[in-house]
């Protein structure tokens, strides 16, 4: 009980700086006059008042954090903090039911940006912006930000860090600390969400458009104030801004990072993943230009180019914005979008999926074991950027794609079982697993996930804590081992 | 600290050459291993006073056995032990040992402390020689750095390019090759005079500079006919290559597969150098050795086995393979491998074989090419310890025979080539000059060349005994100084 006290202790400390960045909408409503700020009032209290308390309980019993707690914290956190965050959207939509609201505040938080929200746009500015700073937040990741500017942690945040940043090989340190790291990661981040944040002010949107946009855009989240989502403003320089910085959140930030430490592009070339993730998605936007035209659902080639590639690079990098329904075309189109966003973001990026440094080290497995078959005797190993790859590295991506299949198959059934159509079911697990937003069908990008139940909702709510945190790191709370002594 | 330590060299190396007919050299050798033996080796033959320095006192009781030489037991890079070798008075100090730190610590130890004018390490890690900071008289002091591993695979490699050759080497930084052919029945020149040569192939200018026939060397001249089975060596700029050998023997298709036998220092390099232009395949019977390959090659495959495996050979083709190299540090492992393949139908097979008794036995039997690393890898060396200003030397033929590249200084007066028509140069039997290189010109030489200052002369030396008169010739004397 002794190790559930520390991690508590911790917890509880994150609950309370939670608690403090809703501060921020909360000036907005009181600088703004919008009405909500009661709203933030009792949530910050309530927040702040259960984290503050269980701190008296837990305290003094600081401990050395180990590698299973931050796992513990890691799963923990994000379980909780989601309820905490709904507590603005509770006590202001009368209506809304605790599921959805925890629903919503987990989408935000897993920037997943499904929504369950209608009339966006009549809502009041700093709910939206709690909403998109929600997305802010879990993009990077809370605990990170916790790991960057508390230095109690101590060895323990490397463990954090570990469980909280996608990707199967964490070991590589930007600095020799691990709160620099974290600092490093943050500070890219935000450096980059404020140069989003210009360049849409820029393109024509509101400084408090821009902002809300560069937040949800950075993190890949896809929250919109607006129930037209980028419809509302009907402007491809928008457009062009947004594919650009969805493109930078689909790269590895540690790349970004390297980039802007030696001032030189050099780390882009380095990237074993960046060259593929541009190619599959230059490529892809090409095949569906080219697929749309020939199936007659646009004429002209430019019209085409412009609504394939703002949806999919939108879709592919689990952002989820669209500007048009993409839903109405033909199958093929939304599906191969939906396949794209399952594994093209790169590991340690904002977007969502199985990253597609895990792609490629399948892709290079299966031919190694077809030169295997030719050449019993040879060597091969799996390379990525010119170092070879372990094999037990291989293994646990191998194991981590079977419990992602495994997971998505079971969600399914269960949303099947619970009387949704097979796309819709699929197609909402699929959007929700990999943070992606609109799924298909009933769940397409022109409605939301209102129409679900309850145990739909709670399922989906936990389908994108499973695709945030990359299924391991939950379901090792799940097995007997971990518990024992 | 000496105000000039560069004063002796000079005198030595520069001066009055007809005052001593031959200077010996005091050579200091740090390692016994393989690479020090065969320096030394080379080195004792030519009259010079070596000590050669080893912490394995059973290998150096070996080389004591063999060669007359000092030796003595100790740390190569420390300064007592350097002492006790005679660095104080010695003129070379050669570390060739095992480790890369070691040589670099001894070239500083014998620059700084002993003054030793010159030094030679061998170094394998190319990320020392990447910046000259390292090497230079600010760091480690190193006045030539040698890679024997590097000098055999680019041996190995022009025998891949040039796979009828039997030897191909560079001078002038690759303006012109010397490339030794076996000649064939149904070579257009077998059983010609070598007049006709020009004649043959009218665009090419090319020079025949020595033939070795049963192991004899001719002084090749016009009316010299050529007998199959031949040993020819031409000079030709390389891109004529090709086309001199297709005179001399029936020209095989190009290799495009490439077995390697051995993934050690030598099997890495051949397989990182070819493994673009061919398919490789690298035969090793260490795992561990060869997951450390397999992580270092791109598109060579890496095998685990052993090449006298005849399973593993036939399930990988080998009969297919246009050349099967063996480079393992086993020399019967190598010539078994070798004599394996070739039974089993690789095209062509080549294998480094240590031992000169070895080499002699199986140079024109069933192994194509026997490679002797001492050889191959020596003139480097050579060239640094030659009297005159030598750019490059290769031994020939196990040592017996040598081809150098000296650059001709002073003037008539001076120098006893400098200005003179080649027929006016009293060269010793079997030498011969081969080509001139002027600046970027290529000069086949003819009996009415006059040789100019700063050419590079290639000459071709059949016998080594007359080496000492040769270096004699391209020395300079006192009063250009």
């Amino acid at each position: 009980m002794e190790r559930f006290n520390a991690v508590l202790n911790l917890l509880s400390i994150v609950v309370i700086i939670f608690a403090a960045t809703m501060l921020v909408p909360l000036g907005l409503s009181l600088h703004l006059a919008d009405g909500a700020e009661q709203a933030y009032d009792s949530a910050i209290l309530t927040t702040a008042l259960a984290g503050g308390l269980s701190w008296l309980v837990t305290r003094g019993r600081k401990r050395e954090l180990q590698a299973r707690d931050g796992f513990l914290l890691v799963t923990l956190a994000w379980t909780v903090l989601p309820a905490f965050g709904a507590l603005p959207l509770l006590s202001y939509l009368q209506k809304l039911s605790f599921t959805e609201a925890y629903f919503e505040a987990m989408s935000g938080l897993t920037t997943t940006g499904a929504t369950v929200l209608t009339g966006l746009d009549r809502l009041p500015p700093s709910i939206n912006f709690w909403r998109c700073e929600l997305q802010w937040l879990g993009g990077m990741g809370i605990l990170v930000l916790v790991v960057a500017i508390l230095p109690l942690l101590g060895v323990g945040g490397r463990q954090i860090l570990k469980a909280e940043t996608p990707g199967p090989m964490k070991d590589t340190k930007l600095t020799p600390r691990i709160t620099g790291t974290a600092k490093g990661l943050w500070g890219v981040y935000g450096l980059l969400t404020i140069a989003c944040a210009l360049a849409m002010r820029w393109a024509g949107m509101s400084w408090l458009d821009a902002v809300m946009h560069a937040f949800t855009t950075m993190s890949t989240g896809g929250f919109s104030p607006y129930d037209a989502n980028f419809a509302h403003w009907n402007s491809p320089a928008i457009e062009a801004v947004t594919i650009f910085f969805m493109l930078i959140a689909g790269i590895n930030f540690a790349t970004h990072f390297q980039v802007l430490r030696k001032r030189s592009l050099k780390p882009y070339r380095e990237d074993p993943e960046v060259g593929v993730f541009l190619a599959v998605i230059v490529a892809s936007i090409v095949g569906i230009t080219l697929f749309l035209l020939a199936k007659g659902v646009y004429q002209d080639f430019w019209v085409a180019l412009r609504y394939t590639a703002f949806n999919l690079v939108s879709v592919a990098t689990s952002t989820g914005y669209s500007d048009t329904n993409f839903g109405v075309w033909p199958l093929f189109a939304p599906l191969w979008m939906l396949f794209l966003a399952s594994f093209v973001s790169c590991s340690g990026s904002t977007g969502g999926g199985i990253k597609l440094v895990r792609a490629m080290l399948m892709f290079k497995q299966a031919f190694r074991e077809l030169a295997r078959i030719v050449h019993p005797r040879a060597y091969i190993p799996v390379k990525l950027g010119g170092h070879p790859i372990e094999n037990n590295i291989i293994f646990s991506v191998l194991a981590f794609m079977l419990v992602y299949g495994g997971t998505i198959s079971v969600i399914t059934m269960l949303l099947a079982a619970t009387g949704l159509d097979f796309v819709t079911a699929f197609s909402a697990v699929v959007a929700c697993i990999n943070n992606l937003g609109p799924g298909l069908g009933q769940v397409g990008p022109a409605t939301n996930f209102a129409l679900l139940d309850d145990f739909q909702t709670w399922l989906c709510s936990a389908a994108m804590l499973l695709g945030r945190l990359e299924l391991l790191t939950v379901l090792v709370l799940f097995t007997p081992a971990f518990w024992r002594k | 600290m000496d105000p000039e330590p560069e004063a002796r060299p000079q005198e030595l190396y520069n001066g009055a050459p007809c005052a001593r007919e031959i200077a010996t050299l005091k050579i200091i050798i740090l390692g016994a291993g393989q690479v020090g033996a065969s320096v030394a080796e080379s080195l004792v033959s030519e009259q010079n006073d070596i000590t050669i320095v080893d912490i394995d006192s059973a290998r150096l009781r070996a080389l004591q056995d063999r060669f007359d030489l000092r030796t003595l037991v100790g740390s190569a890079s420390h300064p007592s032990v350097l002492a006790e070798a005679g660095a104080a008075d010695a003129d070379l100090l050669i570390a060739v040992t095992q480790s890369d730190e070691t040589n670099l610590v001894a070239c500083k130890v014998a620059a700084r402390m002993f003054n030793v004018p010159r030094r030679v390490a061998r170094i394998r890690a190319t990320d020392f020689l990447n910046d000259e900071k390292v090497l230079g008289p600010e760091g480690f002091e190193v006045d030539l750095s040698i890679c024997p591993e590097q000098v055999l695979t680019e041996y190995i490699v022009k025998l891949v390019e040039f796979p009828e050759a039997l030897q191909v080497l560079d001078f002038a930084d690759g303006r012109v090759s010397l490339v030794a052919v076996r000649s064939y029945m149904g070579g257009p020149l077998v059983g010609r005079q070598l007049k006709d040569l020009r004649q043959h192939i009218p665009g090419v200018d090319t020079r025949v500079v020595a033939i070795f026939r049963r192991d004899r060397a001719i002084v090749p001249d016009g009316d010299t006919v050529i007998e199959v089975g031949d040993e020819v060596f031409c000079l030709a700029p390389e891109k004529h290559i090709r086309r001199v050998m297709r005179e001399l023997r029936r020209m095989d298709r190009p290799v495009k597969r490439v077995m390697v036998a051995g993934g050690g220092n030598i099997g890495l390099r051949l397989a990182r150098a070819l493994e673009n232009d061919y398919s490789v395949r690298v035969v090793e019977h260490n795992k561990r050795r060869c997951e450390m390959l397999a992580a270092k090659v791109n598109r060579a495959l890496v095998l685990n086995g052993d090449a006298t495996d005849e399973e593993l050979l036939e399930q990988e083709n080998i009969a297919e393979m246009d050349m099967f190299v063996a480079v393992t540090n086993d020399d019967e492992h190598n010539i078994m491998s070798a004599l394996l393949a070739k039974r089993m139908g690789a095209r062509r097979v080549v294998a480094l074989i240590n031992r000169r008794s070895y080499v002699d036995l199986l140079q024109s039997g069933e192994i194509d090419i026997a490679i002797s690393p001492a050889q191959a890898t020596i003139g480097k060396l050579l060239a640094h310890v030659r009297r005159g200003d030598v750019v490059s030397v290769h031994s020939l033929r196990r040592g017996a025979a040598e081809a150098l590249e000296a650059v001709v200084h002073g003037d008539r007066e001076s120098c006893r080539v400098t200005g003179r028509r080649i027929d006016e140069i009293d060269l010793p039997a079997g030498t011969t000059i081969g080509a001139l290189v002027r600046g970027d010109e290529v000069i086949m030489a003819h009996h009415d060349s006059v040789i100019q200052a700063e050419d590079h002369v290639i000459v071709f030396v059949a016998d080594k005994k007359t080496l000492p008169r040769v270096e004699k010739l391209f020395q300079v004397g006192v009063r250009f100084l």
